[in-house]
């Protein structure tokens, strides 16, 4: 057998009937299958919580926080800024966390959490802190405080929830909405319906720029990729953010069983670009494995809804599509297949 | 703990908050039938066999194979593969290599020596079986596991009918057939050869029978009437074949004209080549496109040197040449003579016209129907004479080993229930599988295995088998490669992907169980099972 | 050990020796000196086991002090005026996590006009954010108040503010009994958290709360505040035996036992009047004066007890509530609400901005308001030239312009100093 034929070989011996995509594989080692796989995970949120039927952030938290919880051997604490996550978890009597978990108010969750993280390190405990929160609070009202635990470096891993608006209020706009999109406060309305297309305001390159230790993004669509940053993320001491696309079935006008599906076509069609950056560089991005124009995406969502009415493209879908490609040149996200 | 009031909260109190109320679609665990176990003639349960494969479990796999059908070792060979034709992976790169797989696992039973198990209980019921081809074979199987008492009488003196007497060795070598047929026989099934049946009714009184199951498959040449001169050598291609079996091969001479478009033409042309031809010429009436033969087939015969004749028919055949002349496809795409003519050297011309079947031992049986030279059996195979069935080329369908073997299965169902006195009914079956209800974007990219092929060279001069089989590593590899269409795999997507944790996962190989209590319909799930084994249905309110 | 120090510098020993685990703090005059000088200490090594955290913004500053407390450690933070109200929405949100933390508060003007002199509108701002606020009279109680008040906010599991007059207070240089540390632990014990975020005894902490819940939490707050008009006394009590001078408590009366006339006042300006105290009793006037040490809890009853023999109550506050009055002077008449022979009450406004309050103007106003009593918040010193010509102008001109500046320009004028 030669070189090239053993490696064919190889290659097939680590195929398991599916790709890295699902979530589980009876045909590997549990130490092989997702944390999400396992009978025994966290579930950090558990069920009977109020989100809403299909909601992307109910699920990313679970990724995220069990990836966490698994981590640090369950050693974690939570801190939460105001917004549906929060709001759907802990409605007095009852809360869906079980880990210990702290709201304080919806735009200081990444300075309460340095304050938890210094707590820890001056009582000498090993527990690290997760501080998490919408788009709403982290890119706008907490984003002060987010860049100052990232000039601190404070060991803190701060993920976003991206949900593109403020969901918890009524869907209003927020600095994550993307362009033309209807909210609540961007109405379909006039001569230019729909969010504006200002200049874009995408934290994560903004916390690549504080050059801390680790910055992603990541998607609910690629549970894999979401739960090996994450426990990446928790081997790395020192501020890390993670930004997690979380489709809103109602706040994107989407039917609930499409969550996973949207948040996989906000990749495939370059919107959403998937990447991960250490020390201020970017380090790798993950490719488009099926390429589809960003029409194909957007359809789907009533908030786009404008976009395509009386059977003909508005003119704004072409300059969707040209920041799709910007960023599929920017990040290099054509390339090898990732299967 | 001990704690503020209202603010602080214990953990995991919502488990108190039933959302399942919210729901107005519950989704279910289905099974879908995956389109290769449609499509596939002898009832396989291919998505089944293949999760055992799947896992390295290949004797579960193959047992859970022979369930339905005895003969994988065989059908890995010979079997025309409508289930790969079917497969839904043909729409993501290519089709599952179902037929290979199934070859590997009847090597590796035949390897390992596995048998088949003896049936707990005896019945005590006679059955008479006619004929030892796969119709016969696979009943007298079935009926053996079901507990009855099988006694197989076969004109010639070895089994396999068409299987020996007609498909040459390079596609099946007779230490494979004869291996498989030997694990039936050990089943307690009584093989008689060189016992032709020339009297049904007689047979069955005297031998004391409940029931019988006829399969004599279609033997007699069909013939065309061709003028020809005295010292021409036409023979016909059901003979030419047999012959290949017997002591003294047929002679056939340099130059073979084979007239015919299907794969038994096919099958001769290429038995000529290795039996010293020169020049093996298939003559056929239409074009490429239209002929009934595989175009696997035909690649392999044009690959080893056989030559095609197309849009002709033979005319004349004198010593030496042929007469053919050229036709031309109508509109409909029949062929027309266009009157020009040409000569073709040719030292024996094989007429490869398909066959008819041998109906005289049912002569006097009160009851049956006869169509187009077939006997008619209705949905459950039994003919219009009480207690006697009949399948395989003998019954009105697709003639393949596949067919053969699958009316041999469901004749024994039947049989037994009518030795019962019951009747038989089929479970229902489930809806297809289709393409649109997977999610594809969960399967990797994975291009077919191709099986190795023998090299051209000793193709054309031996009989040695052409297509080779798959090693362990590459079945393994195949067998993965299967979607598992309709039915689930444990992925674990559903108990990944619900946002509201109602999947129950119920441990290895035991699935998954919905906790309707906090499922809030939401249909993720559904929509990211990879396979479509969910089903959302309307929640009754 | 006594030392000759400035407010802040004592305030940051203070600190120091109460061991807290985790400061933050923003800048804001006249808090600076404090956070300087924990944050030395801090860094010289000489405060161990203690972080010191550089935040971006008081809202930061106080979160951080939250996360910290809520995580079991004993954390302090320090602001001002412009700052207090910049973390406002934290300030609220941590006494309803009832997290036992201490904030100095330099105290300082509210802009706009930006005034970065001592007044009490800072901490008048937060009075009903559900901390408690204790006022220093001197440095040797800002000293003391800050001990004291760590032990009961942890005691309580509520926040407390100590409110130290910015300047006056913090910048001067005055003779403080720095107390030892074997003293300052033996009163202060290490902080037992009555809930903290633990994995092994995990909860969730800031549920949301809703119409069937809320009265009872905020009910709950409120009694724990009525609790500490007890435990106030006591641990002032507990201080004078360890420390061997008293200090704290709810309010301190001065020369009150047959007083006719009672002022009633906060922080660094009781100094002066009780030298006006003094004075007049001297000359042979019935006066006392009431320090009130513990604005929130209000020690309604106590206050009450002092003021209810006295005929007029004279109460002297750095802070308006514009539209109303003096907030002070509206929760002693609350004190005194149901008294049958109720003393007459007389409200003054004084030192907003940082305006000096002489004795010559107490010595007037205490006259006044036996003799010539007012109506409403009387503005101690109010220059009424220049307000009444503003009035005139603005009712003239409909661009009148900024107020503040103009009066400044007034000044000008009226001081001959050349304008622009
Ligand atoms: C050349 C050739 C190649 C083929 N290749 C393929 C292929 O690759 N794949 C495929 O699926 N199909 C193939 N076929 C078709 C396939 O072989 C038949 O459809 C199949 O064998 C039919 O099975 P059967 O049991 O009905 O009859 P047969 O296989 O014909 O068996 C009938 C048996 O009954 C015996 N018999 C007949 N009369 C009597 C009697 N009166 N008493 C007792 N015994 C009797 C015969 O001797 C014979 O053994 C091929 C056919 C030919 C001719
Ligand atoms: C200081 C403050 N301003 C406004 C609000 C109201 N508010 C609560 S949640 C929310 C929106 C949250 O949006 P986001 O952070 O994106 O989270 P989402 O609900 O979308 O998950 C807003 C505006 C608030 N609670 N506090
Ligand atoms: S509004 Fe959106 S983010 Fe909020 S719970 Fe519903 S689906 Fe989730
Ligand atoms: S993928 Fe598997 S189950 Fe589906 S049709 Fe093909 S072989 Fe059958
Ligand atoms: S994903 Fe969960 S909530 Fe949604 S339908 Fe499936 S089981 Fe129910
Ligand atoms: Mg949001």
């Amino acid at each position: 057998m030669d070189d090239s034929t053993l490696a064919q070989q190889q290659q097939k011996l680590k195929y398991y009937q599916k790709g890295t995509f699902t979530v589980g594989n009876r045909l590997v080692s549990d130490a092989e299958r997702s944390v999400q796989a396992s009978a025994e995970r966290s579930n950090a949120l558990t069920s009977g919580h109020r989100a809403c039927q299909g909601c992307g952030e109910a699920l990313g938290a679970r990724y995220a926080i069990d990836a966490a919880m698994r981590a640090t051997g369950n050693d974690l604490i939570a801190v939460n800024a105001t917004g549906c996550l929060e709001v759907f978890t802990t409605p007095y009597p009852e809360t869906s966390w079980q880990l210990p978990w702290l709201h304080s108010l919806f735009g200081n969750a990444a300075a309460v959490a340095t304050g938890v993280a210094a707590a820890q390190r001056v009582k000498g405990k090993a527990t690290r802190v997760i501080a998490q929160g919408g788009d709403g609070g982290t890119t706008d009202i907490g984003f002060q405080c987010l860049s100052g635990m990232f000039e601190r470096n404070d060991d803190v891993l701060y993920i976003c929830y991206d949900n593109e608006g403020y969901m918890n209020t009524g869907v209003q706009r927020s600095s994550a909405t993307p362009p033309a999109a209807r909210t609540a406060t961007t109405p379909a309305l006039g001569p230019e319906p729909g969010n504006v297309f200002g200049t874009g305001k995408f934290v994560p390159k903004i916390a690549v720029a504080h050059g801390i230790p680790y910055v992603a993004t990541a998607t609910v669509a690629d549970l894999r990729d979401l739960e090996a940053k994450v426990i990446k993320a928790m081997g790395i001491r020192g501020a890390r953010y993670i930004q997690i696309n979380v489709p809103c079935p109602l706040g994107w006008g989407a039917p609930s069983y499409d969550t996973i599906k949207l948040a996989r076509l906000a990749v495939e069609c370059g919107l959403y670009p998937i990447f991960e950056a250490e020390h201020g560089r970017i380090t790798q991005s993950r490719k488009i494995r099926r390429r589809i124009p960003v029409r194909d995406y957007l359809i789907l969502q009533k908030r786009y809804a404008h976009l395509f009415r009386n059977g003909v493209d508005d003119p704004r879908v072409a300059r969707l599509q040209a920041i799709c490609d910007a960023h599929i040149e920017d990040y290099g996200l054509l390339g090898d297949d990732e299967a | 703990m001990d704690h503020d009031f209202a603010i602080t909260l214990d953990v995991g109190t919502s488990l108190a908050n039933h959302t399942g109320a919210w729901r107005t679609f519950r989704p279910e665990y289905v099974h879908r039938l995956p389109p290769c176990n449609a499509a596939c003639p002898a009832g396989e349960d291919i998505q089944g066999w293949l999760s055992f494969a799947e896992a390295g479990d290949y004797e579960a796999a193959w047992r859970a194979l022979t369930k339905n059908n005895p003969l994988p070792a065989v059908m890995g060979r010979v079997c025309y593969h409508p289930c790969e034709t079917a497969c839904n992976r043909a729409q993501i790169d290519a089709a599952v290599g179902v037929n290979a797989v199934e070859r590997f696992l009847g090597d590796m039973a035949i390897a390992k020596g596995w048998a088949f198990e003896p049936p707990a209980q005896k019945s005590g019921k006679k059955v008479l079986v006619v004929g030892a081809g796969p119709a016969g074979l696979s009943a007298a199987y079935h009926l053996a596991v079901l507990g009855h008492d099988v006694n197989i009488r076969e004109a010639g003196p070895a089994p396999g009918g068409m299987m020996r007497f007609g498909i040459p060795k390079y596609r099946l070598p007779r230490d494979v057939l004869d291996a498989e047929v030997a694990r039936i026989a050990a089943l307690g099934v009584r093989i008689d050869y060189n016992s032709k049946v020339s009297d049904l009714q007689a047979t069955i009184k005297e031998g004391g029978f409940d029931a019988a199951f006829l399969a004599v498959g279609a033997h007699i040449a069909k013939r065309a009437y061709i003028p020809a001169g005295e010292a021409t050598k036409i023979l016909d291609a059901v003979q030419v074949l047999a012959s290949m079996e017997g002591a003294e091969q047929p002679l056939l001479g340099r130059r073979v004209v084979v007239y015919g478009g299907g794969n038994t033409a096919l099958d001769v042309a290429r038995t000529a080549k290795r039996l010293g031809a020169e020049e093996a010429i298939i003559v056929y009436r239409r074009t490429r496109e239209k002929m009934p033969a595989h175009d696997f087939e035909l690649e392999e015969a044009l690959e080893e040197g056989v030559m095609m004749k197309w849009l002709s028919t033979i005319k004349h055949v004198d010593a030496g040449a042929i007469t053919v002349e050229k036709m031309k496809l109508d509109e409909t795409g029949f062929p027309q003579p266009t009157g020009e003519f040409e000569t073709l050297e040719a030292d024996s011309v094989v007429l490869a016209l398909g066959q008819d079947v041998d109906l005289s031992l049912l002569d006097g049986v009160p009851g049956l129907e006869f169509a187009d030279g077939l006997v008619k059996v209705g949905p459950d195979m039994m003919t219009g004479a009480t207690g006697i069935f009949a399948g395989g080329d003998m019954a009105p369908s697709e003639r393949t080993v596949t067919v053969a073997v699958g009316h041999g299965k469901k004749a024994a169902r039947h049989i037994d229930a009518f030795l019962r006195g019951a009747a038989y009914a089929p479970p229902p079956k489930h809806e297809l599988a289709g393409f649109e209800h997977l999610n594809a974007w969960y399967y990797g990219e994975a291009p077919q295995t191709l099986r190795p092929t023998l090299e051209i060279a000793r193709r054309s001069s031996t009989f040695e088998e052409v297509v080779q089989g798959l090693d362990e590593s590459n079945a393994l590899y195949e067998a993965r490669r299967c979607l598992s269409c309709g039915n689930c795999f444990e992925c674990d997507n559903c108990y990944g992907v619900c946002p509201d944790n109602a999947v129950i996962k119920l441990g290895a190989g035991q699935g998954f169980r919905f906790n309707y209590d906090f499922c809030k319909g939401c249909g993720v799930c559904e929509a990211e099972c990879p396979c479509g084994a969910i089903a959302m249905a309307p929640e009754e309110i | 050990m006594l030392k000759q120090v400035e407010g802040s510098h004592a305030v940051a020993e203070a600190i120091a020796l109460c061991r807290p685990e985790v400061i933050c703090a923003y800048p804001i005059t006249p808090q600076t000196h404090i956070v300087e000088g924990v944050g030395e200490l801090v860094k010289s090594g000489a405060l161990q086991n203690c972080e010191f955290i550089n935040v971006e913004s008081e809202f930061a500053a106080l979160s951080v002090a939250i996360g910290a407390s809520a995580a079991g450690a004993r954390a302090y933070t320090a602001t001002a005026s412009q700052g207090l109200l910049f973390m406002a929405e934290a300030v609220y949100n941590a006494a309803g996590l009832g997290l036992p933390i201490v904030m100095t508060l330099g105290n300082r003007a509210i802009g706009a006009p930006i005034n970065i002199w001592n007044d009490h509108s800072d901490a008048m701002s937060m009075r009903d954010a559900g901390w408690m606020q204790l006022f220093a009279e001197n440095n040797q109680e800002a000293v003391d108040l800050h001990i004291i008040a760590f032990r009961l906010a942890e005691e309580l599991s509520m926040p407390v503010m100590v409110c130290v007059d910015g300047f006056i207070l913090t910048h001067a240089f005055e003779r403080v009994d720095i107390p030892e540390q074997a003293q300052v632990d033996a009163f202060l014990p290490p902080y037992d958290p009555v809930q903290v975020l633990d994995p092994d005894n995990p909860a969730s902490i800031g549920a949301m709360v809703g119409p069937e819940a809320f009265t009872e939490v905020r009910f709950l707050a409120h009694y724990k505040q009525r609790q500490a008009l007890r435990l106030i006394p006591a641990l002032s009590d507990d201080f004078a035996k360890i420390f061997g001078r008293a200090s704290g408590g709810l309010l301190r009366a001065y020369r009150t036992e047959d007083a006719e006339t009672i002022v009633v006042a906060m922080g660094s300006v009781v100094g002066t009047i009780k030298d006006v105290v003094d004075e007049l009793r001297d000359e042979g006037q019935k006066i006392g004066v009431v320090t009130l040490v513990s604005y929130r809890p209000f020690p309604v009853e106590a206050l009450r007890d002092i003021l209810k023999t006295a005929k007029h109550v004279v109460v002297i506050e750095k802070s308006v509530s514009v539209g109303l009055g003096g907030p002070l002077a509206d929760n002693t008449d609350g004190a005194l609400r149901n008294l049958d022979n109720r003393p007459l009450l007389h409200s003054a406004i004084a030192g907003l901005g940082g305006r000096p309050i002489t004795r010559a103007s107490l010595k007037r106003l205490f006259h006044d308001a036996v003799h010539a009593p007012w109506e409403g918040p009387f503005f101690l010193d109010l220059n009424e030239r220049v307000v009444g010509r503003e009035i005139h102008r603005v009712r003239k001109v409909r661009r009148s312009g900024a107020t503040a500046e103009n009066i400044l320009r007034q000044l000008a004028l009226a001081s001959h100093l050349p304008q622009e």
